[in-house]
């Protein structure tokens, strides 16, 4: 008897458990929602459940008379595509030679990457403004791109490198002793076996530039050149509450494809980080 | 010069030493179209670079000596670029040497040289490595080296805003910068205050979330919970919303006058509202509970990866010995939960340290704090951030950034010669 009153009460002290973190992980995102159907600008008045809801916000987001909006989304999905391509391509050969090939300098180019992917990029963000203005990209997309690329090389070329280490060196061998050339054997053993760990690389290095405020804030300086994130800080920051709707109607319309992605592919983020980045 | 001893010669020496002069060596060991080569891309580089490398390095001295007309900081970036172009150039150049005097070694040993054909092939085979990293090291260089070398040298320099130029000029100092940080009282204060909640902010938010995170894990894993499925994906949740959004949220809600943090939560609680953005131990408060929320999905994610892969009979080989729930829980599943996930908790160490985005989004780093550069809840790296963009004292923020730096690769390095990528066998 006593055990099934132990198993009850524990259960219900997990389901309450449950309960109450599920209450306070949904109550920002439920209010981020109900603001965003507020009829009014500020915060003052918004409410979770408004009595008379709106699209009013999502009109003029959406208006391109009144809100760059639309160009600021399309400014950050293009940023961020191109990141991606870029990223994969420069990591996936640059993990393949690390992985593969025995080469003078191998080692301490590994250190090398090792202790970069550790510095946040923005931690050099006076040098990469200043770089920026001696070389005329300020203010241009490709600067940006240029940075998020090179940011994203190091950390996710350890990644892959420790993925790429787990796929036997005895099918390149075999491999090569058929006569395939080194980049047949890149594109065709090496590459197709690596796909999670290209999925994991190419949608990590596509949600960080479309997540990334800071470098953006820095480089961008038009409006019509601003990325989601820069647009939406911007909207509310100059005066905090009084756009509040109108930021919530557009993070709303941010959070949603994003978090879809990400719950879509959450399985292999957890099993590329743990596979890639320490069991190797 | 060829002395020729019992069956011995000198030709890797003498090989090497002619090779002082790119391509000569090269010449010497018969390879001529190896040393047209090199010849020509000596004779090149200095053609090409001459005037860059002399101006650069002019520049990268003095910083420039007439005010107004002379850029400082242009003159370090050329002096940098100088510096780069001069270090791949030495790396050519002792790879000729290198080059030269290990054939001249093979000729000692009597053996045959590669003909064109074969070197042509060896060059493909070996330089093949070389040229699949070259596009991601050469963006590597302009975008991450080169900003960092920027930021080391900058810290050495008395750039402000009364030495800015073009009106005026820059100048080395020495380590003044960082004598001043630990000299000068305000300077040292605030550095330290910075500094100390840096360590509370690190440590107190990411062993929240950490805990949280494993808790939760711990609770929803067991099996005879019902709806896990679903329980998982809302507990995912924060980490799928980008943590801009989240933040920005959270900035609103607990806005003192307008959120509902202070008008519905906390009166519903039966509590008084909090002046949550204008107390900086409030916003501290509130940063750490903020960062656990958005900090604890990916523990959770991780750990119940761990939890899945513990095998079923030890805990069933622990029950009839005996064990309690606590046992069981902290003789199996902490001990290889721990075990399993410590790399990735220090990293979470790390990006806290770091992390710039919740700060500033917040509370902008505020409450502001009269008369001192920093604000009652910078980090380290949002008070560079203040220092570089407000109020101009780079020279500063780059002798801070590099003491930044210093600890987090202390501790990257100390984390990362355990584990298995690191130590594979063959590292050479």
């Amino acid at each position: 008897m006593s055990m099934k009153k132990n198993k009850i009460i524990r259960l219900t002290l997990s389901y309450l458990v449950i309960a109450v973190m599920a209450v306070i992980v949904f109550y920002p995102l439920l209010w981020i929602i109900g603001s965003s159907f507020n009829p009014g600008n500020s915060l003052s008045g918004s409410t979770m459940f408004p009595e008379n809801p709106t699209l009013a916000h999502y009109k003029h987001l959406f208006d391109a008379d009144k809100s760059d909006y639309i160009i600021w989304y399309k400014n950050s999905l293009k940023i961020s595509i191109i990141t991606m391509v870029l990223t994969v391509a420069s990591v996936a050969l640059t993990a393949y030679s690390f992985s593969r090939y025995r080469f003078v300098g191998r080692k301490n180019g590994l250190i090398t990457f090792l202790i970069l992917q550790m510095i946040p990029n923005f931690a050099a963000l006076i040098a990469i403004f200043v770089l920026a203005n001696r070389t005329g990209l300020i203010d241009t997309h490709l600067g940006l791109i240029l940075v998020y690329v090179g940011g994203q090389i190091p950390m996710n070329t350890y990644l892959m490198k420790g993925y790429l280490d787990t796929i036997p060196k005895e099918l390149d061998e075999s491999a090569k002793m058929d006569g395939a050339g080194h980049l047949r054997i890149f594109f065709q053993i090496v590459m197709p076996l690596a796909k999670p760990i290209l999925a994991v690389v190419a949608l990590f290095s596509f949600i960080a530039p479309f997540g990334d405020f800071i470098l953006a804030r820095i480089l961008l300086r038009s409006e019509d050149k601003f990325t989601l994130l820069v647009g939406l800080y911007e909207l509310v920051a100059k005066q905090f509450g009084n756009e509040f709707t109108k930021f919530a109607a557009g993070s709303v319309l941010i959070a949603i494809p994003i978090a879809a992605l990400f719950l879509v592919f959450q399985r292999y983020f957890v099993s590329g980080l743990t596979a890639g980045g320490t069991k190797g | 010069m060829e002395a020729e001893k019992v069956g011995t010669t000198k030709h890797a020496k003498t090989a090497a030493l002619l090779s002082i002069v790119p391509g000569l060596g090269q010449f010497y060991n018969r390879q001529f179209l190896k040393g047209i080569i090199f010849l020509v891309l000596a004779a090149s580089f200095g053609i090409v670079f001459g005037d860059i490398l002399n101006m650069g390095f002019w520049g990268l001295f003095t910083l420039g000596e007439i005010p107004k007309v002379d850029h400082s900081i242009f003159l370090l970036i050329d002096g940098i670029i100088a510096l780069i172009v001069t270090v791949l150039g030495l790396g050519v150049y002792a790879f000729n040497l290198y080059d030269a005097h290990s054939n001249g070694k093979k000729r000692d040993l009597g053996l045959k040289l590669n003909s064109v054909r074969e070197q042509y092939h060896n060059l493909i085979d070996g330089g093949f490595p070389y040229l699949m990293i070259s596009p991601g090291f050469l963006l590597l260089i302009f975008v991450v080296i080169f900003p960092i070398i920027f930021v080391i040298l900058l810290a050495f320099t008395n750039y402000d805003l009364y030495h800015s130029p073009p009106a005026k000029l820059v100048d080395w100092i020495g380590i003044q910068n960082f004598i001043d940080i630990f000299k000068i009282d305000i300077w040292r204060n605030t550095f330290f205050k910075v500094l100390g909640w840096t360590i509370v902010w690190t440590f107190g938010a990411t062993t929240f979330q950490i805990a949280l995170g494993m808790f939760l894990a711990i609770v929803v894993n067991q099996k005879d919970l019902k709806g896990k499925a679903i329980i998982r994906t809302i507990l995912i949740l924060p980490w799928a919303v980008p943590a801009f959004v989240s933040i920005m949220i959270f900035s609103g809600m607990f806005n003192e006058t307008f959120g509902a943090i202070n008008k519905m939560i906390l009166p519903a609680l039966g509590l008084d509202p909090q002046p949550w953005m204008t107390e900086a131990n409030w916003t501290r408060l509130a940063l750490i509970l903020i960062q656990g929320w958005l900090g604890f999905p990916f523990i959770f994610a991780m750990v119940t990866g761990v939890l899945q892969s513990i095998p079923e009979d030890l805990y069933e080989a622990a029950t009839v010995d005996g064990a309690s729930i606590w046992q069981k829980f902290s003789k199996i599943t902490l001990p290889l939960v721990l075990f399993a996930t410590a790399p990735i908790m220090i990293t979470q160490y790390t990006f806290n340290f770091n992390n710039f985005n919740v700060i500033f989004l917040f509370n902008n780093g505020g409450p502001a704090v009269p008369g001192q550069t920093a604000w009652g809840t910078d980090i380290l790296i949002s008070w560079i951030y203040r220092l570089t963009m407000t109020s101009a004292q780079y020279g500063k923020a780059a002798a801070i950034t590099m003491i930044l730096s210093f600890i987090i690769i202390a501790v990257a390095l100390w984390q990362f010669r355990r584990t298995k990528s690191f130590q594979e066998e063959d590292m050479m």
